[in-house]
């Protein structure tokens, strides 16, 4: 029975993360913060009270989600956020409408860069 | 199970681990898992300006699934042992 003791039963890793704030950060760079409420050996996971945090430059804000289920294969990480430090040093929270805008504007100044390099590609730049 | 054994032994050493994101996380070993799932404790972030989100976070789990390398501290694995545990291994014992 010793045995038993020693090993954990399989996918037991997360409960120790259950009903705790915790940051879930996905394949697609998206990061989630929420509380956990559920998880299976695969790591798909239930996140209560989530929301979708998204940066900026030096701005920050949060986009309610509610209750999500998260399939396991695009999970990369979960963190322990420390409430006490939960808004990221040296950014200034806005609110969602606001970071939505800021978000879509950094996307297309994104794209534009991106063109423009494919265009001058012939000056092998870098 | 051979390198799920190797991490258990490896469980309290200081490690990096690189993700395939290349977010790049050192920290204490806290536990591992059969599917190499790694939990860290005390973790540090490569890079931390360009990652603002995990200043926040100082343990975490990692899915197996999107590690890349785990960068071990030199001298923490005998490789002789490890070469006998894996031809053990391969005869089925």
């Amino acid at each position: 029975m010793a045995s038993l003791q020693e090993v954990p039963l399989p996918g037991t890793a997360l409960a120790e993360e259950l009903d705790q704030r915790l940051l879930v950060v996905l394949r697609d760079g998206r990061k989630l913060l929420g509380t956990l409420r559920s998880f299976d050996q695969f790591a798909n996971l239930v996140i209560e009270g989530a929301v979708e945090r998204i940066i900026v430059g030096e701005q920050f804000g949060d986009i309610p989600m509610g209750l999500q289920i998260i399939r396991a294969e695009n999970v990369v990480l979960l963190g322990r956020v420390d409430e006490a430090i939960d808004a990221p040093e040296g950014l200034t929270r806005i609110p969602a409408a606001q970071i939505k805008e800021a978000q879509k504007g950094e996307k297309e100044l994104n794209k534009l860069k991106s063109t423009i390099r494919a265009r001058m590609d012939f000056l092998d730049l870098d | 199970m051979l390198f799920f054994s190797l991490f258990k032994t490896l469980v309290g050493k200081e490690v990096t681990v690189e993700l395939k994101n290349d977010l790049c996380i050192s920290g204490a070993l806290h536990s591992v898992d059969q599917y190499l799932n790694i939990k860290l404790t005390n973790t540090r972030v490569h890079n931390e300006q360009k990652y603002p989100h995990m200043m926040s976070v100082r343990n975490c789990f990692i899915r197996g699934s999107v590690v890349r390398y785990v960068h071990l501290p030199p001298g923490a694995v005998d490789v002789e042992v490890l070469h006998d545990a894996t031809r053990r291994e391969a005869r089925g014992g």
